[in-house]
């Protein structure tokens, strides 16, 4: 099983997504997923920015896949997805229809977790447009993935989303520029200011949701770290982490701890996030839920 | 684009048979109407048609010229297929129109199986570009999409100028303010969501306490919003609830408003929409009536006065009555935000 770096979903000045990327080069993931996925208008950096980091990060012995973004609305954004796509260089993750329209009949893409495959004939369907890896939808249940993965014949890849704020929401409006007053069209780039997104409580003051742009995230961070055991015997081949600002080499290390069999204390990651973990989803429960492991001897 | 020789279609929400013969009585061109199961995105205690109030409901739209469309516009859940395959038979026995499908699988088993049945993307299906909706006409031939709504007019205009497939857009109804098929805030909070459970903030998962701060609304626990004696309280959807961010206490995320498109028919017209939804399979046959008839008076005014078209104030009074909070918005196609 390897660990994969999912793309940055908030958004970074420049010098630290350049500085993060350093770091990662000597971490012990395999894939590097780079690319702007939720709002076109963060460009600090550009395609070919982005591809000169895929060649460095190649050079250090990681495989990279350029993400394309998950809500298009306009053609300017179509262009870009184009451009991704005939890059020529690396593997495509397609976050929307669009991108697999485009991508189809083409070498092997990776289905993102935003494209819905939750039953088999669509999972099968996928591989027959050319998808060599898919990642699951972030609600789906171990059950459920078991099910599905016993239905495939095995040449997919799977990835599951193991790690950070979980995405669960796109929409037309940026609520960063709503917080500020802004219009969407003229948002100053308020979201820069907020590397891991704005904490929204509730008015009981309970951390519950991250605004991101026009991402709404989780407050807590979705672990999957105490399911390690359990991923491999499934078949899992990747496990995602999504990367946050701080403290993400030590995340890593857990992981890979993890996959060379160091069995994590429970909570092992809880100091490393804002406000809390959760892994409901994983245990077929409301996503905000925290199931402690199964203790095993 | 040809010039129009009629306007779009009005398609009303049918979450009943008494709601569907309002829809009907009252100008629906097309009513929509889901099983009372999973399969659908408005899966609803109480809601939805079983076999004999479907039959009957097909033969009174049908037998006065109009169409029924089945939505089964959920995601079939891992070994579960089967029940969403067989929605799509039930679908084809009954004769509806067409089937409105969000699932790429499910769109293959339909155009293999039922090749005869039309079939349209859901708005669940969150094909918000035309490259997205000609990749679903090429591969199931689809007849038409339904678009979420997060686009502005213009963007909408140079879609159905590449799009290979009708257009369909709402038009009145609850303002979904996230890309439909890509919310799972639901089901971060009860466990079960639009794409798996047919459900948003399910009824089940709803508690109202009072106290002395006044009316709580719950979900799952979570406090969504609180309200003082004299003020109105809407139903506890997550993204219309009030929060607080940074320290701030407000709609964080959206009003609880309604989306109402009267002030730009004469654009989505011109523009060649072929169809204007109405959301609302949960709301009565009351509400249905009525949106219905002010939509059906506005569509034709509108195609027939073009751009001296102006919204009479009684419409406008009529669907603030019936409108979420009071409120209305054009939403997106205008993006008139703060």
């Amino acid at each position: 099983m390897h660990l994969t770096l999912g793309p940055i979903l908030g958004y970074w000045p420049r010098d630290q997504v350049l500085a993060f990327y350093r770091d990662a080069a000597n971490w012990p993931v395999d894939t590097i997923y780079l690319g702007e996925v939720v709002c076109s208008r963060r460009h600090e950096l550009r395609l070919d920015d982005w591809r000169d980091l895929g060649r460095e990060l190649v050079l250090a012995g990681k495989t990279v896949v350029l993400s394309t973004q998950a809500l298009l609305e306009s053609e300017s954004e179509l262009r870009t997805l184009r451009r991704i796509v005939d890059n020529g260089e690396f593997l495509i993750e397609a976050n929307d229809l669009g991108a697999v329209g485009y991508l189809q009949g083409r070498t092997g893409f990776v289905a993102g977790p935003h494209l819905n495959i939750y039953g088999q004939e669509t999972l099968a369907l996928f591989a027959e447009l050319g998808a060599r890896r898919w990642v699951p939808p972030i609600e789906m249940s171990a059950g459920q993935l078991a099910q599905l993965m016993a239905a495939h014949d095995g040449e997919l890849e799977t990835e599951v989303f193991a790690w950070g704020r979980l995405p669960l929401a796109f929409s037309a409006r940026c609520f960063t520029a709503r917080h500020f007053n802004l219009k969407k069209d003229e948002c100053a780039f308020r979201c820069q200011e907020f590397a891991d997104g704005q904490l929204l409580r509730t008015r009981e003051g309970e951390p519950f949701l991250t605004l991101n742009g026009i991402q709404t995230q989780s407050a807590a961070t979705h672990s999957l770290l105490g399911e390690v055991d359990a991923l491999r015997a499934m078949g899992v081949t990747h496990l995602r982490l999504s990367p946050q600002s701080q403290h993400m080499a030590e995340v890593v290390r857990l992981f890979a701890n993890a996959l060379q069999g160091e069995r994590p204390a429970s909570d092992a990651a809880a100091d490393l996030v804002e406000a809390g973990l959760c892994n409901g989803y994983w245990h077929g429960q409301p996503g905000m839920r925290w199931k402690t492991p199964d203790a095993r001897s | 684009m040809q010039p129009r020789t009629r306007p779009p279609e009005l398609v009303c929400p049918a979450g009943s048979l008494p709601a569907l013969k309002a829809a009907v009585d009252h100008g629906a061109d097309a009513v929509y109407l889901g099983l009372k199961d999973a399969t659908n995105a408005r899966n609803f205690a109480g809601l939805n048609f079983d076999v004999a109030s479907a039959r009957e409901g097909i033969r009174y739209a049908q037998s006065r010229g109009r169409r029924v469309l089945m939505a089964i516009n959920t995601y079939p859940q891992a070994g579960q297929t089967k029940q969403w395959q067989t929605a799509v038979d039930t679908a084809a026995d009954w004769g509806v129109d067409a089937v409105i499908l969000a699932d790429l699988g499910l769109m293959r088993y339909a155009c293999r199986t039922h090749p005869g049945l039309a079939r349209h993307l859901s708005v669940q299906g969150s094909a918000t570009n035309y490259e997205a909706i000609n990749f679903c006409r090429h591969q199931f031939g689809i007849a038409r999409a339904v678009l979420p709504r997060v686009l502005s007019l213009s963007q909408v205009e140079h879609l159905i100028q590449h799009a290979e497939a009708e257009i369909e857009v709402f038009g009145f109804g609850s303002l979904c303010v996230m890309v439909e098929g890509r919310c799972l805030l639901s089901s971060y909070a009860t466990g079960e969501s639009p794409n798996t459970a047919g459900v948003c903030s399910p009824a089940k998962s709803v508690r109202w306490e009072p106290t002395p701060e006044g009316m709580e609304a719950r979900l799952a626990g979570v406090l969504i919003d609180r309200y003082a004696a004299d003020e109105p309280a809407g139903y506890p959807t997550l993204c219309k609830g009030r929060f607080e961010v940074a320290e701030e206490t407000y709609y964080a995320l959206e009003e609880p408003t309604s989306l109402n498109v009267l002030a730009v028919l004469p654009q989505l017209i011109e523009i060649g929409v072929a169809a204007v939804k109405v959301e609302g399979r949960q709301r009565s046959p009351a509400y249905v009536a009525e949106v219905t008839r002010t939509l059906r008076a506005a569509i034709d005014a509108a195609f027939a006065e073009r751009q001296r078209f102006h919204v009479k104030a009684s419409w406008s009074l009529q669907l603030a009555k019936l409108s979420e909070g009071q409120q209305q918005t054009l939403g997106a196609y205008n993006r008139p935000w703060k």
